[in-house]
């Protein structure tokens, strides 16, 4: 009888074999010798079982030919005093053109925490993807949630891997915002494209019309605001944002599409219910109209 | 010189199986129960930290017993499996049936290439959309799999267990029922299990997208009253 030794069904170390693209290896169980075992990283795992994300071979030459890749723009979090909400406009443009009227850029990242993006649409969409799937990996493969520091940290390693590719003119710049279990209150982390983490106490914003965003949340915070309050105070900075900068998207009544909202507390993630984003938008137009009568 | 001693396939196998029964029926007991919300999975576990029962996957559970560490390994690969396979393709086309299939090659590799077979007996649970759907797939130390809609018993005196759950199990149970059936079936008729005897959680269809959620504390104290 052969008598393969217990190695024989491990997987070799990926460092043996030349990185490949086609993903097969999914689908046999992956078991690792311990000295080689990933541990609770799905990022790690990819990396050890030699499936590559392509971002890390851009060439200078790719470079070329990305002006027309939709950009995601505006997107901000402000803290209330349950937790913080987190709001983006929906529009996402290729140069000076609109490339998409209903894009998200608000995501869960996991049950008690959102991630928001701003810049190049296709890296961002999979930045996040990815995130919510360490958040998810290690929380299932470890039986307890990473701390919100921890998810932070983990989006910054994912900017640090970017990092070329943001060269090249695929910048993504992420917010991200949770409910801290320990301090037990709403904290928000702004990013660049290096992966330098920014904790910010109040609100913050980023995208083409962040500028204009947090003059209005920096006019209007109040300590103590509540749901209402700093769902309100999101919604108009949207709105003069999109009033001043051209690539972000204001509330469009004829296609019925406003921005995408979530609320982050003790309960959860929440997306706040498009009825309940089209009223608070109708008495923000309302109310900006009355003004000038 | 020497002739190595023959030993009769057949005897090879049983000493093998033996060895690996001995080490399951050293833990104790688990059991998971399909009941009309989801899939009830109740161990009997006194630790706090070392699980029996966890989550694979939206709508795929774990439940191992026999020797921590073999059992763990294999869970970690099932999550690993699971999430590589729900990134590649997409989270609708991660399925227990799979799943159980790879544990059944690694388990029978083991059992019969392997000096030691792997000592664990396991089970994952998977609910459906609607009620009706709900599988069961239980897994032997030797790569046997048997599926079911009802009930499982894995570990030590499974046979008693089983037996005093199907006089009570019912398709119809709520959750409250359902777990109370399920550790009386465990204690047996003269001992108690209070509820940091045992672990818990359930797949339940009124959960969101992840169906696993575990049930601990009060939750479970007012369940088990």
């Amino acid at each position: 009888m052969p008598r393969s030794s217990s190695r024989a069904i491990f997987k070799r170390a990926a460092s043996s074999r030349p990185p490949q693209r086609v993903n097969l290896r999914g689908v046999t169980l992956p078991l690792f010798t311990p000295s080689e075992d990933p541990g609770p990283s799905f990022v790690g795992l990819l990396g050890q079982l030699g499936i590559d994300r392509a971002d890390t071979h851009l060439g200078p030459s790719t470079a070329q030919g990305l002006e027309g890749l939709a950009h995601g723009t505006t997107v901000l979090a402000v803290r209330f005093n349950d937790g913080v909400v987190m709001a983006g406009d929906r529009r996402a443009t290729s140069g000076h053109l609109i490339s998409h009227h209903a894009i998200e850029k608000v995501f869960p990242a996991d049950s008690r925490s959102g991630v928001a993006i701003a810049g190049a649409a296709g890296p961002a969409m999979e930045m996040v993807r990815l995130f919510q799937l360490q958040l998810e990996h290690y929380e299932k493969v470890e039986g307890n949630p990473l701390s919100l520091e921890g998810k932070a940290n983990q989006l910054t390693l994912m900017l640090k891997s970017h990092l070329p590719a943001a060269m090249m003119g695929l910048a993504v710049v992420p917010l991200f915002a949770g409910f801290d279990e320990y301090l037990n209150r709403g904290r928000l982390f702004q990013f660049d494209i290096t992966g330098g983490r920014y904790e910010e106490l109040d609100h913050a914003a980023t995208g083409s019309g962040s500028i204009h965003a947090t003059t209005v949340m920096k006019l209007r915070f109040d300590e103590g605001l509540d749901t209402a309050g700093a769902l309100d105070i999101a919604i108009e900075a949207l709105f003069q944002a999109a009033d001043e900068d051209s690539a972000t998207g204001g509330p469009d009544m004829v296609r019925g599409i406003f921005p995408v909202m979530a609320t982050i507390t003790a309960d959860g993630f929440e997306r706040v219910s498009e009825e309940d984003v089209a009223e608070r938008t109708t008495l923000l137009l309302e109310r900006l109209t009355g003004r000038r009568r | 010189m020497t002739v190595p001693m023959y030993v009769s396939p057949e005897q090879v196998m049983k000493d093998r199986a033996d060895y690996a029964r001995k080490g399951i029926a050293r833990g104790r007991a688990a059991v998971a129960s399909i009941y009309t919300d989801g899939v009830l999975l109740c161990a009997e576990n006194p630790s706090n930290t070392l699980r029996k029962v966890s989550e694979i996957y939206d709508r795929i559970g774990f439940m191992g017993v026999g020797k921590y560490n073999e059992f763990d390994q294999l869970r970690i690969a099932g999550v690993r499996h699971a999430d590589l396979k729900g990134y590649s393709y997409s989270r609708a086309d991660v399925d227990a049936r799979w799943l159980a299939n790879q544990y059944a090659q690694i388990l029978g590799q083991y059992f019969t290439h392997e000096m030691k077979p792997l000592e664990v007996e396991m089970l994952i649970a998977e609910i459906s959309a609607e009620p009706g759907d709900d599988r069961l797939f239980h897994l032997l130390y030797d790569g046997t799999v048997m599926d079911t809609t009802t009930h499982v018993v894995i570990g030590g005196e499974a046979d008693s267990i089983r037996e005093r759950l199907e006089g009570s199990w019912s398709p119809d149970a709520e959750l409250g029922a359902a777990l109370r059936d399920a550790v009386d079936a465990l204690a047996g008729s003269n001992r108690t299990l209070a509820p940091e005897d045992i672990e818990v959680a359930v797949l339940a269809r009124d959960n969101g997208r992840r169906a696993f959620r575990r049930l601990e504390g009060e939750a479970l104290a007012t369940l088990l009253s």
